[in-house]
């Protein structure tokens, strides 16, 4: 049968079929990164996550220097009469009231964001840091070094393994015991708790990786392993890393709160934190309730803040769900 | 009367912030008591949403519209209660699905998937209900029944698990038989295997099948009556023969010109049927086919082409119908 | 298909891979176990002032230091010193408490029961109500219950489980004094103790009202520890739920017009529920953490309070006794879990 079409129709005919299908547009490639943003653009509790930790940013960062006191003097010492339980509540001068000490509540929730966040940043850094480290090494072994790089791989991951053989709390405890009570302990011990986690993620994400046909193509055709491990394979594991990090933060906070709780944190109290003033507060729960409500608030918000945001990247970069 | 007689169904799916979308748009065809039809076309073209539609299995949501009418024996199903059409499904209509593993649940054993269908639907119990079960694994000819009944999915190969399936949907001899690419994830001897059983078991039980494909030769060796479907309508409807002798719609004519031959001669090159079905279902006004057709002209666009009857029956929707000569090359039988 | 091996085919796992099974999962545990004891060793050694803080805790006179690193030994290879901790180990001595100077083994199979009850009832309540909910949630997706108990397990998450404790008993206890606000039992009732399990004695010797207040005092710690638990588990079912209604096999029973229940029971709920089991075994680590802190707030006399007390006193032999325990017990919970999946969920059967 001959060609049905001459040139001139056929070109007709292909202006044609784009023209009737330039009507749809959302054809266009679109990387993961920029499918993730639209869809996170337009979940709800994406909005509340993002929001919320806005407003906690800004504060935590902008606050402290907007203070009206100094968080750790103790002005209104005089007016707190122990006996008949009595600790000044919101007025005028203090908004938030006065806490146990005689100091400006409110000063210290601004300036204890500061510090919450950095304790949380600091913690999660530590954990992300160690954890990415030998989960990606051991996932690059097992994944291109043969025999001796699935060695590597299982000792690395049997060391992992024994951090989890106690849960989270008891981990930190021990860890916490062990160099002594202050901040820089707490924030190690936390970080080391989300060690395994990261480690395991990052493994797992390489070792899939490694198995895949493109970096079968890339090493086939000469790269070398190292490289195709760095340009090609670590930047595909970054999703997940930046979805546990968030959600880490929101436990990190709570966990620092729970150490302090338990008399690991920092002896120092001149410097708030929330966790540690809401440790501080139980014990003035009945006279003054809102010593411990505040920061709890704090706390909660804040990890809520994280969790939403966190739950709902993992959502938005989750390939499965792409159309 | 037709045993089932759908008449221009329609589904859509709406999601909020996005455009409606017309899965199927205004699909008519009838089976009759016995006959195997064809439904048969490209992904994207509505044939399993029309059966999923016709056995009331769409997903429920706010967005999932039907219309139309799909008799069955005169009762129209669409308008059934959910208790009522609960009793039709695996009794008088059963339905056979693509992937035999995940259509199976995998944490029960086989034996007790058959029994439930006889449990439910023929009040069998206990040991009558494993003979029963034991009887049609062997009628689907899956070996030594007796041990399969307690096996699991993943312990049997692919060709037995359709085979059980297949065993499944008939154990209440129904009356029609809707099967959606039965043999598309299967290796192609037991494709084979497969469709002869299909067959067999059509021609034992006077059973309707209903055979929803996109491989022509599927359709080509079991199918009395096709049906040819494009964007979400039937585009032709014929008898085997007629069908592939004389195609009548362009599509039917791309789809059999594009069928690789061995007779064709050293370095013919392959006719493709140009452009391809974008996988969005926004259909054109007009004929969908249209922006791939060559015999396109003004009369394509802006309304759906009108259904043409021949007096052989033979109907399709094109209002520039290749001439029965036009089409040597299409794939004869 | 190649002829299966025969045991392959039964509907349980025949008496013998079982059993296989289990040995090599018990022997894997041997290095796991190994390494940490090797583990517990150096945090003793490497506590500030050394492994003789573990018997006298931050006091103690120099000479008395002294004389405790003589006898320990610590100026033996570490090599031995490894074995007589080991070998201690193995003996369960597990040390003296510096605070109330008795047995650290004494004190805690004292305390154990306690704990045991306190962390059942935790459990309970968050399987109890925790899975209907979730599997509530998947089937009325999108309503107010869904996203109610979306948000309400975010929470859950979110709330320091001691802050969480110190409200329940400040509104409920103190405020309102409908249920006790510490103890496990009310001293007044003369209780007969059998197995320490307060609730169970009470049961065992037909005390029905020692057993009703110990419950009594359940009741508030017990939600307190439960809502982590209960908020992970109505998460974990509600997704699987979710993800198992959108299963093919799912339309398969839908398509042979099974009634509801029947597709609920065998088809849904038979394959949601296997993560949920593999996650309940992994909570349990959680609670037990959780129970230090729900018990100091209660003052329930468990572990955890006492453990709780140990670590502001710097009372290191509990501590380490502590470690070691939870580490075996999570471990083997684990174990179990893992054990059990076999039996569930057909496709992890062993050849």
């Amino acid at each position: 049968m001959s060609d049905i079409l001459s040139p001139g129709r056929k070109k007709a005919k292909l202006d044609r079929l784009a023209e009737l299908s330039a009507a749809h547009d959302d054809e266009r490639g679109v990387s993961l990164w920029q499918e993730a943003f639209r869809r996170l653009r337009r979940n709800p509790a994406a909005i509340v996550g993002t929001v919320i930790l806005g407003v906690f940013l800004l504060v935590a960062l902008v606050g402290p220097f907007l203070v009206p006191y100094d968080p750790a003097a103790q002005l209104w010492k005089d007016e707190i009469r122990e006996a008949q339980a009595f600790y000044p509540g919101p007025r005028a001068e203090n908004w938030f009231g006065v806490d146990h000490l005689g100091r400006d509540e409110f000063s210290r929730m601004i300036v204890g964001a500061r510090q919450t966040l950095l304790v949380g940043v600091v913690a999660t850094l530590i954990g992300l840091t160690v954890g990415t480290l030998i989960g990606g090494l051991a996932g690059a072994a097992a994944g291109l070094g043969g025999r001796w790089g699935r060695w590597v791989d299982t000792v690395l991951m049997r060391i992992v393994d024994m951090l989890l053989a106690l849960p989270s709390l008891l981990l930190a405890i021990s860890i916490a015991a062990l160099l002594g009570a202050s901040l820089t302990t707490v924030m190690i011990a936390v970080g080391m708790v989300s060690v395994p986690i990261f480690a395991r993620l990052l493994r797992g994400s390489m070792l899939a990786q490694s198995n895949s046909d493109y970096v079968l193509a890339a090493t086939s055709l000469g790269v070398r392993r190292s490289k195709v491990a760095l340009t090609h394979i670590l930047p595909n594991s970054l999703a997940p890393v930046i979805v546990q990090s968030t959600l880490t933060l929101a436990t990190a906070i709570i966990e620092v709160a729970a150490l302090s709780f338990l008399g690991l944190g920092n002896p120092d109290a001149s410097i708030p934190e929330w966790g540690v003033m809401l440790a501080d507060a139980q014990r003035y729960l009945d006279a003054a309730p809102r010593l411990a409500i505040l920061p709890a608030l704090g706390i909660i918000i804040t990890a809520l803040g994280f969790t939403l945001l966190g739950e709902a990247m993992r959502e938005a970069l989750d390939p499965k769900l792409r159309k | 009367m037709a045993l089932l007689d759908v008449d221009e169904l329609a589904v859509t799916f709406a999601r909020r912030g996005q455009r409606t979308v017309h899965a199927v748009d205004g699909v008519s065809f009838s089976v009759d008591a016995g006959e195997v039809t064809g439904l048969v076309g490209e992904s994207g073209c509505g044939k399993s949403v029309t059966s999923l539609a016709i056995m009331g299995l769409l997903p429920a949501g706010k967005g999932v519209r039907v219309q139309g009418k799909a008799a069955f024996d005169g009762t129209d199903l669409l308008q059934l209660d959910p208790r009522a059409m609960r009793d039709v499904r695996g009794r008088d209509v059963a339905m056979i699905f693509q992937d035999p593993l995940s259509s199976l649940n995998p944490v029960v054993p086989i034996g007790v998937q058959v029994t439930e269908v006889l449990v439910r639907h023929r009040g069998m119990r206990g040991e009558a209900a494993r003979l029963e079960a034991e009887h049609l694994l062997d009628r689907v000819g899956i070996p030594d029944p007796t041990r399969r009944l307690k096996e699991y999915p993943h312990q049997l190969s692919g060709g037995m698990r359709q085979r059980a399936l297949i065993a499944m949907a008939v154990a209440c001899q129904p009356r029609l038989l809707i099967a959606d690419e039965p043999t598309t994830a299967l290796d192609v001897t037991i494709q084979a295997q497969i469709l002869e059983l299909l067959k067999d078991l059509v021609r034992e039980s006077g059973t309707a099948l209903v055979m929803i494909t996109h491989d022509l030769g599927v359709v080509a060796g079991m199918c009395d009556t096709i049906n040819v479907l494009y964007g979400g309508r039937v585009v032709e409807t014929a008898r085997r023969r007629p069908l592939f002798a004389a195609p009548r719609h362009p599509y039917t004519v791309g789809l059999l010109g594009s069928i690789p031959r061995l007779d064709a001669g050293h370095g013919r090159r392959l006719r493709p049927i140009p452009g391809s079905v974008r996988d969005l279902l926004h259909w054109p006004d007009g004929c969908a086919f249209a922006p791939r057709c060559a015999r396109q002209v003004d009369a394509c666009l802006g309304t759906p082409p009108q259904l043409r009857r021949e007096p052989d029956g033979h109907a399709f929707r094109c209002v520039n119908p290749p001439e029965t000569d036009d089409t040597g090359e299409a794939a004869g039988e | 298909m190649a002829a299966a091996p025969a045991h392959a085919t039964l509907h349980t796992p025949c008496r013998g891979t079982v059993f296989r099974f289990i040995v090599r999962r018990l022997l894997q545990l041997v290095p796991t176990l190994f390494g940490l004891s090797l583990l517990l060793f150096i945090w003793l050694h490497r506590l500030p002032g050394g492994p003789e803080s573990a018997i006298l805790g931050e006091r103690g006179t120099p000479e008395m230091r002294a004389a405790i690193r003589r006898n320990l030994g610590l100026d033996e290879p570490i090599l031995i010193q490894y074995g007589r901790f080991m070998k201690r180990l193995l003996q369960l001595d597990l040390g003296t408490s510096i605070s109330t100077k008795r047995e650290v083994t004494t004190e805690f199979l004292q305390r154990f029961p306690g704990t045991v009850e306190l962390t059942a009832a935790a459990m309970l309540i968050a399987i109890g109500v925790g899975i209907p909910l979730g599997y509530l949630a998947a089937r009325r997706r999108g309503t107010l219950l869904d996203h109610g108990s979306v948000a309400g397990s975010l929470i859950g998450i979110c709330v320091p489980v001691f802050f969480l404790a110190y409200v329940l008993k400040a509104i409920f206890a103190v405020n309102l004094g409908w249920f006790p606000s510490s103890g496990r039992q009310d001293p007044r009732i003369d209780a007969t103790r059998v197995t320490n399990f307060f609730v169970l004695d009470g049961l065992l010797t037909r005390e029905w009202d020692a057993s009703l207040n110990a419950l009594w005092h359940l009741v508030l710690p017990g939600l307190a520890l439960a809502s982590i638990p209960l908020a992970i588990i109505v998460r974990i079912t509600r997704a699987s739920v979710l993800e198992v209604l959108g299963e093919d096999f799912v339309r398969t029973a839908q398509a042979k017009g099974l009634t509801g229940r029947v597709i609920r029971r065998r088809h849904v709920l038979r394959n949601a529920m296997l993560p949920v089991a593999t996650s309940i075994g992994l909570l349990t680590g959680g609670l037990l953490s959780g129970a230090v802190l729900t018990e100091t707030v209660f003052a329930f006399g468990g572990i955890g309070a006492f453990v709780a007390d140990a670590i502001s006193q710097r009372d290191y032999p509990v501590l380490q006794g502590f470690i070691l325990i939870i580490a075996l017990v999570y471990v083997l919970v684990n174990l179990l879990v893992d054990i059990s999946y076999t039996f569930i969920d057909p496709r992890v059967r062993v050849r």
